[in-house]
């Protein structure tokens, strides 16, 4: 989605009403969230909206960063903030193998997910990895935040294509549409 | 590979900080992917020596080896250096355009004793227009903002006719820019009047 360096337009200060709106479409999506909701959208701070290319909004408080919308689709959380509150959303790990291509702004393929280094949520899982990757499979369209075999921080955000209970079973083609990687426009994005 | 399986849920205290490497702007554990490692490298080793000793063990490398195949890493390898080659390339771009980007200040006349100063070029010298052109609103006292020129690029409008000052202001705090790039030039506007 910012696979070149992106321009902020227009920035506009979000109403309070709608401000409110966008609070709990947060705790909505993402329920894990709410315990910090406070910190990442203070109540009495303005929180701004700045136009991207494409129809992309993003949400910033001052120069941070916190959320970005392709027109209505799902709120999808900045990277700086999935680093803060890695613990919040639901996740999925690529191999290592896979690291360099998400970083060039590949489509995440299924085969990274599935392979020995990655990881998915399985109904089926020993119960080690039970509490890593969740038991639950997530369904195509839900927005999950990767990371990556041997890191600590995530590398990606976005949406997926498939469910992953459809990808254990294919194990090939696209597993997420085209999101938000460490180094992509968004992220060099500087909102000083 | 024998990982201390960081699988598990991340727990502990939010928000969580990451430290984010100084030259490439990733958390430092993906300086390894990008075109500048070596230089990532060495400001790790300074701005936090017990990351880096982490990062950069012997240990930390042969893991990271270990979960490629033989094949795998070659390509990795290749990929790497292909990107290095381009970062360095990059890079001495910039550098060449630095040193031969020319920064017009112009001299615009309004309308009679009426001048705006028109300053161009001062992004490839890699400034942010918007802090700029702040800076010289503040410095002489007087309007000045980011405009859209005509023929496309943007330009730093300030208002009244501060072209020399603005000459020596930039030649002072800006020693990256060459002094001989730095050219004052006069519009006369004819049209209308
Ligand atoms: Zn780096």
């Amino acid at each position: 989605m910012f696979k070149k360096d992106v321009t902020p337009g227009a920035k506009t200060k979000v109403k309070s009403s709608a401000q409110r709106g966008i609070r709990a479409k947060v705790t909505e999506t993402y329920p894990l969230l709410e315990p910090y909701i406070d910190d990442i959208l203070p109540k009495k701070e303005q929180l701004d909206l700045v136009k991207l290319p494409d129809r992309v909004s993003l949400y910033a408080l001052g120069t941070t960063p916190l959320f970005f919308q392709h027109m209505d689709d799902a709120l999808l959380p900045h990277l700086a903030l999935v680093h803060k509150y890695p613990a919040c959303f639901a996740r999925v790990r690529i191999d290592r193998g896979a690291i360099r291509f998400v970083l060039s702004g590949a489509a995440l393929m299924a085969p990274g997910l599935t392979s020995a280094g990655g990881r998915l949520p399985d109904p089926s899982v020993a119960d080690e990895d039970e509490y890593a990757y969740g038991k639950e499979d997530l369904p195509a369209g839900a927005v999950v935040v990767v990371e990556a075999e041997g890191k600590e921080n995530a590398c990606m955000v976005g949406v997926l294509k498939m469910g992953t209970k459809d990808i254990k079973e294919k194990k090939k083609g696209a597993a997420l549409e085209a999101g938000h990687y460490l180094g992509d426009g968004l992220w060099r994005l500087s909102l000083d | 590979m024998a990982e201390a399986e960081s699988a598990s849920r991340p727990s502990g205290s939010f928000p969580k900080q990451v430290l984010y490497c100084g030259v490439c702007s990733l958390p430092s554990e993906y300086c390894e992917f990008g075109g500048t490692t070596k230089k990532c490298e060495e400001w790790l080793l300074q701005a936090d020596p017990e990351l880096h000793g982490r990062l950069y063990s012997q240990d930390a490398i042969e893991a990271n080896m270990a979960a490629l195949s033989v094949d795998a890493q070659k390509r990795a390898e290749k990929d790497a250096q292909k990107k290095a080659a381009k970062a360095e390339a990059a890079a001495a771009r910039e550098q060449e355009k630095k040193a031969t980007s020319k920064v017009v200040i112009k001299r615009v006349e309004r309308n009679k004793r009426k001048f705006v100063t028109e300053v161009t070029g001062l992004e490839a010298h890699g400034l942010d227009l918007k802090k700029v052109a702040k800076d010289f609103g503040k410095k002489f006292a007087t309007g000045s903002s980011v405009t859209k020129m005509p023929g496309g690029g943007e330009a730093i409008t300030v208002q009244g006719d501060v072209s020399d000052d603005i000459y020596d202001y930039l030649v002072e705090i800006y020693p990256g820019i060459p002094e001989d790039n730095v050219e004052c030039v006069e519009d006369k506007k004819k049209k209308g009047g």
